[in-house]
Formats: structure tokens, sequence, C-alpha cells
């Protein structure tokens, strides 16, 4: 047994209400850069839809993760090593621009210069890769809440997968949506694929990041990982990847599309595994059964054998502290609602995801039954089997078992909980129906509906005898205004030495947020004013005595200045 | 011996190479980040999928055939039993092949530089010069080898450029080897050599890069602690304790 720490995420899909502010926050945060435009770290899939990229999901096209030979063991799905050094030269299965869609910008210039006219002016589209005019026909959710779906639905590959001609019908039935950012795997192909050996895992967190100073653009990646979330920047030439948010997570904050999560539906913490079986549980034959082999490997925190064998292996104690209060492992495994995103593609997955039943409730209530009582809902689980089949298609390899136990504890919990609220006390027979003594509905729905801040998020920070190790491990995506390189440097975007991203800069960056004057030098202006300070030219003088330098009278902003004489 | 043959066949080749080596350390050392292929796969890629295998088939071929051409004496390949004649009928026939390939897969690659929009933009100006001396490179190698080669009497390179090559290798160099050269030959040596010495300062580096690692290491990497290279240099005066050395007292 190796122990082995490793921060995943799950996500309550029944409350999700498709707002993409995760994917926002994420863009704004990580990749509103040039060369990754079209790159979110974070999207928001309307399901049943194409996803993003399009059609993501057909392996048979795009052939990512991993596939088992016939010998048992694990290869490439794309093929072996030899393979893929063999097709390095143009990789065949390399999505282009045009799967994801053609970034674009507007014409705002338009907007603010146009000469007075008749006519009001516009801003037109503009490309992001050519500059010139263009027109919008694709992008990150173009078929958002199922809108235009009725065309491009049926190359839904799920709905592809499935025999049934369903998809007319489907859309009226069932619609919910699925954030995805980069499962950081346990057993990660995008790692595999990488040719220079710059993509790796964490051994402290299980971390997925690619070595910006490593990666010399071979783009296998990209086609390796079945979910498509390495993503390749056009200008500086480097694969790129959602980075779990490292530096927050290292200093004990949740990710940015956690902590934005308008639904607050998003748990992060820890779970330790056994890294000894990742490969033999990755590579059992029946893929139903993968969901279940992925379960085993994940060590249970309390055990005191896990636990010696955790201390040995170097974890420290507010690890596996962290590890015994995780929202993640109950989710998982004490409760079981919780499934990985395509165990099928055999790469671990360790984003887990709570299949919806907020559709199953509409059903009934636009029905006019009781979308509260358990047999109904028992019944309507039971009916929609097209729905649950689509799920099961998605969490499970098409097993519906575990997709309707979940669900069916999702719906216990909302009548049993009914009981408690209406009666005082909750129905046991329903909690006996799905093998769950009342006391874990309850402690379930308590994480699941009013948990705080502090419960749904449980990161123990790095160690401060190990930050070193961690912060600096080259991952810096900060590359712009490297030493002497004014933007485009000679050798390409961004080329030149790196800014390290470091767990001082959070403090450096609380600093500049609470500061006391603009953390621009020069003119400021409303376009690149911080909101701190009050420059000179944005509000109209006070005092004419006042002496103005270039940055203006550096005058308090209240924050943080709290009893002192300003 | 006139002073320009010293020039172009004894100082040109030595500014080249120094210039290739320490532009390289210098590249690697200052600008890892901009150490790429700057793949231009995800805007375009009807055309890439022919030009790009085409082209870099034929050049690492190319590659090759210089390697046995220029390095190893001819007395050596006749040892093996590789006559002159098997050697010229082996070069000329792959070696054409070769430069067909590697011409053809040039010519869309430049082409498509210069057509698809989104690939035009990403031209940086060293991409472009870099074109320019690899296609003078490649054109006057493949024209003297035509005339003179294929359609001439052969010239026996391996009499002159060879020697003189390996005679600036070997930091003994005989600028006289060169003398009746061919003007083809000369240019296309001239040019190379321009070449070699921008190097560094492209995507070329890139060729340093050839993943062949990737055949041996485990497929999935785990990093930490002691494995790690960052990016920050460390702080002065934050080295860690350590235990002098006892033994540098006792030293005369
Ligand atoms: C030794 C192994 C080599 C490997 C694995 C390799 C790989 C690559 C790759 C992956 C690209 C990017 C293609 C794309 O997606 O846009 C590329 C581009 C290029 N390579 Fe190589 N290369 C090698 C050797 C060479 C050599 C020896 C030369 C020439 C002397 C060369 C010249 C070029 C040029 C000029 C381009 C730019 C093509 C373009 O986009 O216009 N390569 N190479
Ligand atoms: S989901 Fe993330 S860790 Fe898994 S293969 Fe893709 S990029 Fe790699
Ligand atoms: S912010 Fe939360 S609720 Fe909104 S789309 Fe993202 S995951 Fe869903």
């Amino acid at each position: 047994m190796k122990v082995m720490a490793q921060i995943s995420m799950v996500m309550n899909l029944d409350k999700c209400i498709g707002c993409h502010t995760c994917s926002v926050t994420c863009k704004q945060a990580w990749t509103n850069r040039t060369g990754v435009e079209y790159v979110w770290f974070n999207n928001v899939e309307t399901r049943p839809g194409v996803g993003y990229p399009r059609t993501y999901e057909d392996q048979e096209k795009w052939r990512g993760g991993w596939k088992r030979t016939k010998r048992g063991n694990l290869k490439l799905k794309d093929g072996g090593r030899l393979w893929k050094l063999a097709h390095i030269f143009s990789n065949p299965k390399l999505p282009e621009i045009h799967d994801y869609y053609e970034p674009w910008t507007y014409d705002y210039d338009m907007l603010l210069n146009a000469p007075a006219g008749d006519q009001i002016p516009v801003a037109k589209p503009r490309s992001l890769l050519t500059g010139e005019d263009t027109k919008i026909s694709w992008s990150a959710n173009w078929d958002d809440n199922l809108g235009g779906s009725l065309e491009t639905m049926q190359d839904d590959p799920i709905l592809q997968k499935m025999s049934e001609s369903v998809e007319a019908e489907f859309s009226k039935a069932f619609m919910f949506y699925l954030p995805r950012i980069c499962e950081h795997c346990l057993n990660p192909s995008c790692v595999a694929s990488c040719p220079s050996g710059a993509m790796y895992k964490r051994a402290e967190d299980g971390i997925v990041l690619v070595d910006q100073d490593q990666c010399r653009g071979w783009r296998m990646c990209v086609s390796g990982c079945p979910y498509k979330k390495v993503y390749f920047n056009h200008r500086t030439g480097k694969a790129e990847k959602c980075t779990m948010c490292y530096p927050r997570i290292e200093v004990g904050l949740p990710t940015v599309c956690a902590e934005t999560c308008v639904g607050r539906l998003r748990y992060i913490g820890l779970v330790l595994y056994d890294a000894d079986l990742v490969a033999e549980a990755a590579s059992v034959e029946d893929e139903h059964a993968l969901l279940a082999a992925q379960r085993s490997i994940l060590l249970d925190p309390n055990d005191p054998a896990v636990i010696e064998q955790a201390r040995k292996d170097g974890i420290q104690e507010d690890w596996i502290d962290a590890a015994q209060r995780s929202p993640i492992w109950k989710l998982i495994q004490q409760y079981e609602v919780a499934l990985p995103l395509h165990p099928e593609y055999r790469t671990m997955p360790m984003v887990w995801y709570i299949p919806p039943l907020s559709p199953v409730v509409d059903v009934i209530s636009g029905s006019g039954a009781d979308g509260e009582d358990a047999r109904t809902l028992f019944a309507a689980i039971e009916k929609l089997r097209i729905p649950i089949a689509y799920l099961a298609e998605m969490f499970s390899a098409g097993d519906p078992d575990p997709v309707d136990l979940a669900l069916r504890r999702m719906a216990a919990m909302r009548s049993y909980m009914r009981g408690v609220n209406l009666d005082g006390e909750g129905d046991e027979r329903i909690a006996r129906a799905v093998g769950m003594p009342g006391e874990d509905l309850q402690e379930m729905y308590r994480l699941l509906a009013i948990a705080k801040y502090e419960e749904r998020y449980v990161i123990p920070s790095a160690h401060a005898e190990q930050a070193h190790d961690l912060e600096e491990m080259g991952c810096s995506l900060d590359f712009e205004d490297g030493p002497g390189m004014g933007g485009a440097g000679p050798f390409g975007s961004s080329s030149g030495q790196s800014v390290p991203v470091a767990v001082e800069n959070f403090q450096s960056l609380e600093a500049r947020q609470t500061a006391d004057r603009p953390s621009s030098p020069g003119r400021v202006n409303l376009l690149n004013w911080d909101g701190n300070g009050t420059p000179r030219g944005l509000f109209p003088p006070k005092d004419k005595d006042v002496p103005q330098g270039d940055m203006g009278p550096v005058q308090s902003t209240g924050k943080r200045n709290k009893g002192k004489d300003v | 011996m006139s002073a320009i043959e010293i020039v172009l066949w004894v100082a040109v080749p030595y500014v080249s190479i120094i210039a290739f080596i320490a532009g390289h350390i210098w590249r690697y050392r200052y600008d890892k980040f901009g150490w790429t292929t700057r793949s231009s796969q995800t805007y375009e890629n009807t055309l890439l999928r022919w030009g790009s295998p085409m082209f870099h088939l034929g050049i690492l071929m190319v590659l090759a055939g210089h390697v046995v051409g220029l390095f190893i004496p001819r007395e050596w390949l006749y040892a093996i039993g590789i006559t002159e004649e098997m050697y010229h009928w082996g070069a000329t026939v792959m070696g054409s092949f070769a430069a067909v390939l590697t011409l053809a897969g040039l010519a869309i690659l430049i082409y498509r530089r210069r057509t698809v929009g989104p690939v035009f933009l990403a031209t940086t100006v060293m991409d472009k010069v870099m074109y320019v001396f690899l296609a003078l490179t490649l054109g006057f190698g493949t024209l003297a080898t035509v005339v003179h080669q294929v359609f001439g009497s052969g010239f026996q390179y391996r009499e002159t450029i060879s020697p003189w090559l390996r005679s600036i290798f070997g930091f003994q160099p005989q600028p006289e080897l060169m003398a009746n050269v061919p003007i083809l030959f000369e240019l296309h040596v001239l040019s190379a050599l321009a070449l070699f010495a921008l190097w560094p300062f492209t995507r070329l580096v890139h060729v340093f890069s050839a993943p062949v690692g990737y055949l041996f290491r485990p497929y999935v990497v785990y990093r930490s602690r002691d494995d790690v290279q960052g990016t920050r240099a460390p702080k002065r005066g934050w080295d860690p304790i350590s235990t002098p050395d006892p033994q540098r007292l006792r030293r005369p």
C-alpha cells in the first residue's frame, strides 16, 4: 500500500442553475490572455448537447484516454509511444480551433468614435484570429438551455450511443447542466501522452500541471485527454490546463470556480488513495466494474492501518485530519451519491458529480403530483428510463444501478426531510428503502443543503516547509511582462524569463487590493483604475493647495484603516 | 590562399559554430519558455497534415545522408564493402527522393504560412528569416546535386568538402581543400553556415528537444520535493543550515 493524497471536487448537479459564473470568474482569473481566448478551463454544458469542444465524448473519433489490451494491460487509446512519435509532425487527432470555436471580440471602438449620424452605430464582431469581420456561428455554450439544439442535438455522442431514437422527446423531458473542469485524474492520460515529460501529477496533492518551461509544444496531451481539458495556447505554443487554482489551494482557499459558484454546489476536499492499485483498478475488464474499482482504491481515512501507512508515506497530521473531515469522502464513499464522469475512459477522474434529481421532480410536479412524496419519486425514477440511461452513460459507463441508487437516495432525503420538518420526525421506512439510516440521511441533508464554507471546502494548507517545493514547480502561467520582453518577443509570444507565481503572491495581492494608492504607475484612467486611491483626472481636485504628483495625492480609501486617524 | 578564402572557409565556419553552441546555451537559459515548436496546427490542418510530415521525413533523411557523406571517411565505407559506385548511386537516388520530399513539404509549409490568415499573423520575424535561409540552403543543395551529380560528371565532394569540414572540427582547418569547389556547393555551404548561426534564435531549437526519452520513461510522471526545478532563484541569506566540512580545517 502506498498512500497518496488527492485534492478532489464533487459537484451537486441538482443545484446547478447554469449561470456560468464559474466559467466567467475562471476565465477572468486564468485565461483572459492572448492565445487562450477560446479556452475555458471551466465550462458549463447543457445536456443533452454536444459539449465543448464539440462531441469531445466521442472517443471513437478523438481517441482520448486509455484502452485495455487483450492481455489486460492499459494502453493509450490513440496508440502506443512509437505511434505517438510517428505522428508528432502533425497530430491526426488534435482538435482544430473550429472544434472549439473561433474566438471573437466586438469592434467597440465604433460605438465610441462613430461620427454623429442617423443610424445607431453597431459593434461588429471581429475574429481574434485574423482581426477581420466574422460571423459568429459557434461558441463554448452555443446550445445553452437547448437553444438551437434541434439542429445539433443528434450529434450528442451519448444520445448516439443510446439505441432508441430519443432526441426529440428527450429535450421535453430532461435537461441539466454539466460544469466541467480538469478531472485531475489518478491515472492521467494527458501526462502519459506528453512526449517531453513536461506534464506531471504533483505527488503532494495530485494536482495535474504543465511545466511551462519544459513543454515543447508537441500537443499530444491535448488529444490524449478524453475530456479535452488540456488546451493549446496558440500564441505561446505551449499546453495549458486547469490548475485547480493551486496557488489558492496551497493557502487553504477553494478554487475560483468553487468560491464563486452561485449554487454553492461544489465541494473540495482530500481523499487518500492507494497509488499501488491505480493501474490495476483502471484496467478491470468489465466497464461497469470500473466505478467500484475506483471506489475501492480510495482509502478510509479513519482506518488505523491507513493512518499509519499515511504517516509512513510522509503525509502530515493535518492532512490526515483534513482527509477525515473531507466532504468528498462522505459523498463518494459513505453516501454513495457522487459518481465519476465517464469512468470508462479509465483515467480515474477525481471530479465527481451528484446526478441531478430536479428534472425528475419537475416532471412529477408538472403532472400535478406531489414531488416530495417518496413513493411517487421512486416510481418516477423507475419510469424515466431514458434519462436514467443517459445519466448512466455519463457517470457509470452505462450501468443504470449506481445512478438509480444515487437518485433514490436524493429522493429519499427529500421526502425524509419533509417528514422531519412537518411531523417532527422522518419516516424510517424511506430511509430503509435506500439502505441508509435516518441519521445518515439527515447528515447528508446537512452537507448538501446547509453546509457552511468550512464544511464544503476542507482544504489543508500546503506545508510551509514544503511550500518552496510546491509553489515553484514552474507551472507559472503568468509570463506576461517577463523582464525585458514587452508583449510578443522576437521568439514568439511571451518568450523570455518567467515571473514566478508564489505563495507569497497571495499576501502581496491582498496588500495590493487593500492598498490606498493605485497599483498601476503612470496615468490612471477609468479602464485601468483598480479602485484604489483617488488618482488625478478621475476626481475633481478637492484642495487647490495640495501639490499633485503623477499618481495623485495619496488618499485613503477607508479600507483597512478603521481606527486610524485619516 | 587569399584572405577571402581564409575568411570564408576558416573564420565564418568557426563564427557559425560558436554562435550555434553559445546561442543554444544562452537561449536555453534565458528563454526556456520560448523553446517550443510553436505548432500552428490548431489554426489549420488540411495543408499541414501533408506538408509537415513530408518536410520532416525528408529533412531527417537529408540529415542522415549528410552525416554519412560528410563525417564518415570514404575509406571506412570501402572497408565495409561500400564502393564508390554504390555510394554514388545510393546517395543520388535516395538523396533525390529525400530532396523531392523535403522541397515539396517546404513548399506546402511556406504556401500555408503565407496564405492561411491566422498562420501568417502568428509568423514572427525570425520565422521569416529562418525560412529564407532554410529555403536557400535546401535550394542550393538540390541545385548543386542536380547540376553536378545527376546531369554532370559527378563532383567528388568526399575528397574536398568532407575532409575540409572534418578539418574544421579537428581544429586543423585546411581551407585549401575548398579552392576548386563549384560555386553552387560553396553557396550551399555558406547558406547552411548562416542557417546554423541563426538556428538558436529561431523555432528550429525544437530539433534539440526531439522527445526520444518518451520511449523509455514511465507513463505517468510524478513530481515532488526532490526533483523539483524551481523557477525562483534562491533568496540571498536564506541558505539552509548545513554542517561545515571539518576536513577543510585540516587542509594545509
Ligand atoms: C528531430 C525531430 C523533429 C521533430 C520531432 C519535429 C517536430 C516538429 C513539430 C511538432 C512541428 C510543429 C508542426 C505544427 O504543428 O505546426 C515542427 C515544425 C517545424 N519544424 Fe520540426 N521537428 C523535427 C526536426 C526538424 C528539423 C531537423 C527541421 C529543419 C531543419 C525542422 C524544421 C521545422 C520547421 C521549419 C517547422 C515549422 C513548420 C511550419 O509550421 O511552418 N524540424 N517540427
Ligand atoms: S481530465 Fe485533466 S488530468 Fe485527466 S486526462 Fe484530462 S487533463 Fe489530464
Ligand atoms: S457557478 Fe455554480 S450554479 Fe452557476 S453554472 Fe457554475 S456550477 Fe452551476
